[in-house]
């Protein structure tokens, strides 16, 4: 993967907040702080991961970083190519704070695959329709010049230019994803979230898709941000991996690091989870102990707290500082320095990598 | 195309042992409830029997009942309705004079309808729990609630009697009357054709209160099944799919959701045309509005059986049409709906 140094997206401080309405008047009771304060940054080229349960925020924070919705706070630092107006030149926006205009200049910078080719396709529109709307939309291509485009980004993600005239229905879950891409794909934008994207379909079919992303990231330098639960996948597809919990991010390392040194304890807790595919290993899996708090009312210190089996005073009453340990290996917990977590088994030696610090 | 086709010939087959056993029902509810056309047209004054016989025979139901089932029925394949036992016109003739009244009717209360139930609840979904969106709730709820004879009247009281804006009843007020030439029968559509704009005027002003009093009795459910649907279909991912394509809101709400929103909506306007029937003779009866459905009423107090007969008939077939022609509508509403 061609990776740069240059940093395509600069996330600082983003939080989004949902109201919570209740009693007659639907007066503002509470918040649910589905993302409350993460930072993060993605290089050019790169695929970063974004792992964590059900419900911590992962999701919220990649749409909110495309705006899709809004966020209460935070700063999204994108260094968009098409804006600069030059050839070569960038020009830095900040997504958040972007008008209606620059905002439709960025939606085809940054692009989203969603999670369910089911309901991410309109059932009303054709391939043809779906695919080249973008291209309407942002003036970029009409007729023949738009049929072209179309056959052309559908060809990339392995589907056939008389799919067009077809409707999404007529297709398989693993083809619709497909047509999600490319739809994506059409606008030829830097940056890709992809929401969960093979989560919803068949196993063997993940295989494919991941793939045609891998191909595709190659092909048209795309950068992706990477959201999913799933940690084999998020490990096979992923450069860095970030860990979020209860809408803030505990951990973020190169994917080798985390898994081979995880620094939270949150973080050894899943990675002692994916499944090993070797008959002979003997699973001595962390189960962590009740449920994910409220994010209405998440626990003071640290979220993580009440379910960490190495919690000491202080990480009730204090928020660990999410800090940088070297070489970009960020942690947010109290007592990352004198722990020994456990990293994910090696299943090439049949033992447990080694600590790389 | 011709499955298409197929489909729509055999909905109409299907609806002859449909209208058969309709009307058998029909038949035999109407003689076993108390009272005949003779009673019912003397009024309970002393009559002596002979006389009473004459007319029983003259109207035909001296007859044994399974007699005048076969006689009826026989009729009715030969396209014979019979005639009124009231007023001695062909029940047909009768109904097709009426039947452009109570289609005009109709499709205005259709339009009120569907133009306020459509737009409230778009409105609605898209400003989900704001304060409008309450407020267009109770509006939903209490037209659905009211009854519509109670509306009628008291849009008759308010805008007719008090502020004197409308006409109160009937179709045509009385110095258009004179001159007015019906062509179709479909007064509009007759005063346009015979370029009549004072006709026109008067036609129209006599229009708005019963499609008014017949719409806004619609718009409840029609309203909350538009919020309801509209709703879903903004949750949907294809939805912010289209926000991510960088479309305006208006776009994304009118050209993504609202086409998907359309369909549930539909089945609902199509079901909302038996309800109009129903709202049509209290409508119709309320303003003196001479179409089918007050003939029907005007049947019924005479017990008068073949008008009835004929009268419901008329009404289950334009019924049973409607809803195919709905039916068939979602195949261009729906790419995945084929015939």
């Amino acid at each position: 993967m061609a990776q740069s140094d240059t940093v395509l997206l600069d996330v600082k401080g983003l939080v989004k907040h949902f109201p919570v309405r209740k009693g007659a008047f639907r007066r503002v009771k509470a918040a649910v702080r589905a993302v409350d304060g993460i930072d993060l940054f993605i290089r050019e080229g790169e695929t970063l991961g974004l792992v964590g349960e059900s419900g911590c925020g992962k999701t919220t924070a990649g749409r909110s970083i495309l705006r899709l919705v809004e966020p209460t706070k935070g700063e999204i630092l994108f260094r968009s190519r098409r804006m600069a107006g030059t050839a070569g030149g960038v020009k830095e926006v900040d997504v958040v704070k972007a008008s209606r205009g620059e905002m439709k200049a960025l939606r085809r910078d940054m692009q989203i695959i969603f999670q369910d080719p089911y309901s991410s396709l309109n059932p009303r529109m054709t391939v043809g329709g779906i695919v080249g709307e973008p291209l309407l939309v942002h003036g970029m291509a009409r007729g023949e010049e738009r049929k072209k485009r179309v056959a052309d980004v559908l060809g990339a993600v392995g589907l056939k230019p008389e799919h067009m005239k077809r409707y999404p229905h007529e297709f398989s879950g693993g083809q619709r994803q497909r047509i999600g891409i490319a739809r994506a794909l059409v606008l030829d934008p830097q940056l890709v979230v992809c929401d969960e994207p093979v989560s919803a379909l068949d196993v063997s079919i993940q295989a494919q898709v991941l793939n045609l992303l891998e191909d595709l990231q190659r092909e048209f330098g795309l950068t992706y941000l990477f959201v999913a639960h799933n940690l084999s996948v998020v490990k096979h597809i992923s450069n860095r991996v970030a860990v979020m919990y209860l809408g803030r991010i505990v951990e973020l390392a190169s994917t080798e690091r985390l898994f081979a040194d995880p620094k939270h304890p949150y973080t050894e807790a899943l990675v002692s989870a994916v499944p090993v595919p070797d008959p002979d290993y003997s699973v001595d899996r962390i189960i962590l102990q009740g449920d994910v708090p409220s994010p209405v009312s998440p626990p003071p210190g640290c979220h993580f707290h009440p379910r960490c089996r190495y919690a000491v005073d202080v990480c009730s009453k204090d928020a660990p500082v999410y800090r940088d340990l070297g070489n970009e290996h960020f942690v947010a917990c109290h007592r990352a320095d004198d722990l020994h977590l456990q990293p994910i088994h090696d299943r090439t030696t049949g033992q447990t990598g080694g600590p790389a610090a | 195309m011709s499955g298409l086709f197929r489909y729509a010939l055999q909905r109409l087959v299907l609806t002859v042992p449909m209208i058969l056993i309709l009307l058998t029902v029909i038949f035999l509810i109407l003689r076993v409830l108390p009272g005949d056309p003779v009673s019912a047209m003397l009024g309970g004054r002393p009559v002596p029997p002979e006389v009473l016989q004459s007319y029983r025979v003259k109207m035909g139901v001296d007859k044994p009942i399974p007699a005048q089932y076969v006689t009826y029925i026989g009729g009715v394949f030969r396209g014979d309705f019979g005639s009124s036992m009231r007023t001695s016109t062909p029940v047909l003739r009768e109904l097709f004079s009426r039947f452009p009244a109570t289609i005009e009717l109709a499709i205005f209360g259709l339009l009120v309808a569907g133009i306020l139930g459509f737009s409230t609840g778009i409105i609605a979904a898209t400003r989900a729990d704001r304060p409008i969106d309450h407020g267009i709730r109770i509006f939903h709820i209490a037209s659905f609630a009211m009854p519509l004879f109670w509306l009628g009247l008291m849009f008759q009281v308010f805008f007719a009697v008090k502020l004197g804006w409308l006409p109160v009843a009937g179709r045509l007020g009385g110095d258009v009357a004179f001159t007015f030439q019906p062509v179709t029968g479909f007064y509009v559509l007759d005063a346009i054709i015979r370029w009549d704009g004072r006709s026109l005027a008067d036609i129209v002003l006599h229009l708005i209160l019963p499609a008014l009093t017949l719409g806004v009795a619609m718009t409840g459910l029609l309203g909350r099944m538009s919020r309801a649907s509209m709703l879903e279909v903004l949750g949907q991912d294809y939805v912010t799919t289209a926000r991510a394509k960088g479309l305006r809101e208006r776009l994304v709400v009118t050209r993504h959701a609202l086409r998907n929103a359309l369909i549930p909506i539909i089945t609902v306007f199509g079901l909302e045309l038996a309800v109009l029937m129903g709202g049509a003779v209290l409508t119709e009866t309320v303003f003196s509005w001479p179409g089918i459905a007050s003939y029907l009423m005007r049947s019924i107090n005479a017990r008068d059986y073949t008008a009835i007969q004929g009268s419901v008939v008329f009404i289950a077939l334009f019924i049973s049409v409607i809803n195919l022609i709905v039916d068939l509508l979602y195949s261009v509403v729906d790419p995945r709906v084929r015939y």
